[in-house]
């Protein structure tokens, strides 16, 4: 008998194995959510690109074209590769994901989750090709 | 419709996870060849074993069509409801019945699932009523629509298939868990419950809704399509506009 469950006799031993550090390795939906949380340290790191981008802009047209063309090099090129993959994995993971966070009611009825989805997705087109417009509209005179 | 492959004396194995702690050190696999059946479910299987070939083989089950929640193991590596899980979906690969994951094992199939009971009623899943509206007034009335807001969370039968896939119950054992949470939010949406602030000190709190990162996998697994993952993340934005609600009106009081 011990004071916590009465009736639990001394043979009771339950085992539990202890988590390994690979548990993520075991199925194919774990992996992906892994690479989903290190995608967000991908995209905060590039923002410390933009922002060193920013800078050398301050600093003037010569260290601003060294920049520019510092990013033309293979190991600028395969960087922006491989942030550019993780942008988008965290971009098409969160916009599937949203749906499940948001229930949105009219009345009984619940508003379809692909719908959700979709709408991100065109939100997200529209600002790209907002971003692009402002980018590249000729400069003013 | 009849399986062609099958010619009536196949067999399936079975590999089974058995523990007796009084005479075992650890865990181990023992391997069983079980007749295959086309419509045979692998609860159907391990009941075979134990009446067939070895009566001490422990397992938990009760209702065998989906509705109890009793029968839940891993079952080639993902959490299923054994009565649910048939055979033929699997043979002739042999099939790996282990405990469900994240539990500590009792014996044999059986899992000890205390700490879930203690988690379950922490949230207070029952109706705690309004100091406004007594039962002197009369009963509720509530529309389908109100309905409709918290069905999906009621319908959990509490089989832990979520808590076994769900990396965090593993890793950080304190985690109030997917069927907890959701079934807060079950009764924090039923518009006869005034609750909310009560739940909150449990939910919205580190070990609470906030251990969670919306691996999604719950849901995954759930049989009964309840979505904890949806109903977690709903609960955060719940807690977020509550505690905007306490800075920007204190004098509403909380919630």
């Amino acid at each position: 008998m011990n004071a916590i469950r009465p009736t639990e006799t001394s043979a009771a031993r339950p085992f539990q194995a202890p988590m390994p550090a690979t548990w993520w390795l075991k199925k194919p939906s774990y992996v992906l959510f892994m690479m989903r949380e290190l995608s967000s340290v991908f995209v905060a790191a590039y923002s410390v690109v933009l922002l060193v981008l920013l800078h050398r802009l301050s600093q003037g047209p010569e260290a601003f074209e060294a920049f520019r063309s510092g990013l033309k090099s293979w190991f600028s090129i395969a960087l922006h590769l491989v942030v550019l993959a993780f942008a988008l994995l965290h971009t098409f993971t969160w916009f599937n994901a949203a749906p499940q966070s948001m229930s949105v009611r009219l009345g009984e009825k619940k508003v379809p989750p692909h719908l959700i989805a979709v709408l991100h997705y065109c939100a997200w087109i529209m600002v790209s090709i907002a971003v692009y417009w402002l980018l590249t509209r000729p400069a003013a005179p | 419709m009849v399986d062609e492959r099958a010619m009536g004396d196949e067999t399936i194995r079975l590999d089974v996870h058995r523990y007796h702690p009084e005479r075992d050190q650890r865990p181990h696999i023992q391997s069983f060849d079980v007749p295959y059946h086309e419509d045979w479910v692998v609860l159907d299987a391990l009941n075979h074993l134990k009446n067939e070939v070895d009566g001490t083989l422990t397992f938990r089950w009760s209702c065998r069509m989906g509705v109890c929640g009793s029968c839940g193991m891993m079952v080639n590596g993902e959490p299923k409801l054994t009565c649910a899980t048939f055979l033929r979906d699997y043979w002739p690969q042999a099939i790996r019945v282990e405990p469900l994951a994240n539990f500590p094992v009792e014996r044999d199939l059986v899992n000890r699932i205390d700490d879930f009971m203690t988690k379950l009623s922490a949230v207070k899943p029952w109706l705690i009523p309004s100091k406004t509206k007594p039962s002197e007034t009369g009963e509720f009335l509530q529309t389908p629509a109100q309905l409709a807001s918290y069905k999906q969370f009621s319908m959990c039968i509490n089989c832990l298939l979520c808590y076994a896939a769900c990396p965090v119950v593993g890793l950080s054992p304190q985690f109030l868990g997917p069927a907890a949470i959701a079934l807060a939010k079950r009764y924090n949406n039923d518009s006869r419950d005034a609750g909310r602030r009560e739940r909150e000190e449990v939910v919205n709190t580190h070990h609470g809704e906030w251990d969670c990162t919306f691996v999604g996998e719950c849901s995954v697994v759930c049989p009964k399509d309840v979505d904890p993952a949806g109903a977690i993340q709903q609960m955060k934005l719940d807690s977020m506009l509550s505690w905007y609600r306490r800075w920007l009106t204190p004098w509403q009081g909380r919630g």
